[in-house]
């Protein structure tokens, strides 16, 4: 049954196993619609496996989760429904056209023919790629590959994107236009989950949660993490939490 | 001071991709040199040339005086190179990758051990492991000690905190202060703006061109135009609202912000909260800030 109560993710004492190694050690948290949250921590830290959980890829443990209102126990299919997803490692099919990228993930989402026209017609004409369509996505910069990435990843209207290290190496205005995409998104509706160790990028979100083997350090906006870290950046509380805890 | 690196007018494409235009830098003898940059301005190809892996198309560079395609044999024994990607030897142990590289340089473990000690020594209880098996972290001192055994004179690093958690990157920077005070000249590449005040002197490089060299101080007070920091309660709103802005210059989001300048030289700020405020802003704080390393090679690339 699909839940509605302005939350888009709700996770309570969530627990992912192997063997006897514990990756995601009973986290809790909750992210509203609309909001852009960021999920931090160290490589190694459990982001991934918690976030394959969340996606509905991986079963967890015990705990509870919902996404976008379903359980990500037993209605995995309606979460992958109601997700979208972006990473910076793979994204976008390299050999094949701009046009074609646009209308194969409208067809993996499952939109209709007309759609998937009127979606593409629209995104290029918003990237004004419209003389660009046939080329191969390998023809564009990499900024441009991940603004059209982004728009991808919600061409089926989700409730909710999750970007993994989205814009890591991009030149800095290219990094603005990017997020101001992200803004936009946000303001029409859609709420936002990014991984990243980039801290940075964790400026960017409204609210940010630190991870470190297996359980969420810290949860809060970037500037009262800050104050209560008495810190400059995400970067400095970061390191304080990866080296013991100390506030 | 004598230069340790002296790069004259070098120039390379790719085909039809022009990778590097005309760069000229000199760098001097027991500095940390910062090539900071995004993804595709260069910096890898720039590294490659100097470290002798790649020939310029035109242009010259020379290495503790030697040059890097004539005398790129003498070359590659003074300098060290740490490539962006971990290419050592993964199915041998850190102790079996350290003797071959000491053993290619015609050197030993032992001759050199004290110019590797502290970096070393960290993850030589592991010795009998096998690269492959190490977390990102050992990888990365076992690739600098492997790098530092032949004793060079320049360290060439690309891209060694790219991909590395914070505490990781904080702790390679400790090391590259160290190797410094070793009077060892060390060349390093980053798309990491913050990293910047770590460096002696940086160049900025975008699409292959340099936009600017200097200490990172005299970076930040070249910025010619007064920054101002602007926040509100929504941030999209408030982004739009300044854009439209008769006397915006630039807006920008950074991190939980907007950084904003204007056209005018002279202006008052009242007045552009006022004009906020008129516009349905609610929360909004301005504040004049000092530029970051960031702003600043913004306003190079607007500039361009």
């Amino acid at each position: 049954m699909k839940k509605s109560n302005g939350y888009s993710i709700e996770v309570s004492n969530l627990t992912k196993k192997f063997g006897d190694f514990v990756a995601v050690d009973s986290i809790s948290f909750q992210v509203k619609k609309g909001e852009i949250f960021g999920f931090l921590g160290a490589n190694g830290a459990g982001k991934s496996t918690a976030m394959r959980m969340l996606c509905g890829l991986l079963s967890p443990t015990s705990g509870e989760a919902t996404v976008g209102g379903y359980d990500i126990f037993s209605e995995t299919e309606k979460v992958k429904r109601s997700i979208g997803y972006m990473s910076q490692k793979f994204s976008l099919y390299e050999d094949l056209t701009i046009g074609e990228n646009i209308e194969f993930y409208g067809g993996i989402y499952g939109l209709s023919k007309l759609q998937i026209k009127e979606k593409t017609e629209q995104l290029l004409e918003k990237f004004q790629l419209t003389e660009k369509r046939k080329s191969l996505i390998s023809s564009l910069p990499l900024g441009w590959k991940q603004k059209l990435a982004f728009s991808v990843a919600i061409v089926h209207n989700p409730e909710i994107v999750f970007l993994d290290e989205p814009t890591g190496g991009v030149d800095p205005i290219t990094r603005r236009q990017f997020w101001e995409l992200i803004y936009e998104a946000t303001n029409s509706g859609v709420t936002v989950f990014v991984t990243t160790h980039y801290m940075d990028e964790a400026e960017y979100c409204d609210r940010i949660s630190m991870m470190s083997e297996g359980k969420i350090m810290a949860i809060g906006s970037p500037r009262d993490l800050k104050s209560e870290y008495s810190s400059s950046n995400v970067d400095e509380i970061f390191v304080k939490i990866a080296r013991g805890g100390g506030k | 001071m004598a230069n340790s690196i002296e790069i004259k007018n070098v120039s390379k494409s790719y085909g039809n991709t022009v990778a590097l235009k005309d760069i000229s830098l000199s760098v001097n003898s027991g500095e940390i040199f910062g090539l900071i940059g995004p993804d595709g301005a260069g910096k890898t190809t720039l590294i490659r040339i100097l470290a002798t892996l790649l020939l310029p198309d035109k242009g010259s560079a020379v290495m503790t005086n030697y040059d890097v395609v004539k005398d790129y044999k003498k070359v590659r024994s003074s300098v060290g190179y740490m490539p962006g990607k971990f290419s050592l030897y993964q199915d041998l142990t850190i102790e079996e990758n350290m003797q071959l590289y000491a053993t290619m340089f015609g050197t030993t473990v032992e001759e050199n051990y004290h110019l590797v000690k502290d970096i070393y020594s960290q993850i030589e209880p592991f010795k009998k492991r096998r690269a492959g098996k190490l977390s990102g972290g050992m990888k990365q001192k076992l690739a600098l000690s492997c790098s530092l055994i032949h004793k060079p004179e320049v360290l060439l690093l690309d891209e060694p905190t790219t991909g590395v958690d914070p505490v990781s990157r904080k702790e390679l920077w400790e090391m590259l202060k160290k190797l410094k005070n070793d009077g060892v000249t060390v060349f390093v590449s980053t798309p990491y703006m913050d990293e910047a005040s770590l460096c002696d002197r940086i160049a900025l490089i975008q699409a292959g061109e340099i936009l600017g060299i200097d200490t990172p101080e005299s970076i930040v007070n070249s910025f010619d135009k007064t920054l101002l920091s602007i926040n509100s309660s929504d941030k999209y709103k408030l982004l739009n609202d300044i854009r439209s802005y008769e006397h915006c210059n630039s807006a920008f989001p950074f991190g939980e912000s907007l950084h904003y300048t204007d056209k005018r030289t002279s202006f008052d700020i009242p007045q552009i909260y006022e004009y906020l405020r008129n516009c349905g802003n609610t929360n909004v704080e301005i504040a004049v800030i000092k530029p970051a390393i960031e702003d600043c090679f913004m306003n190079l690339m607007v500039g361009e």
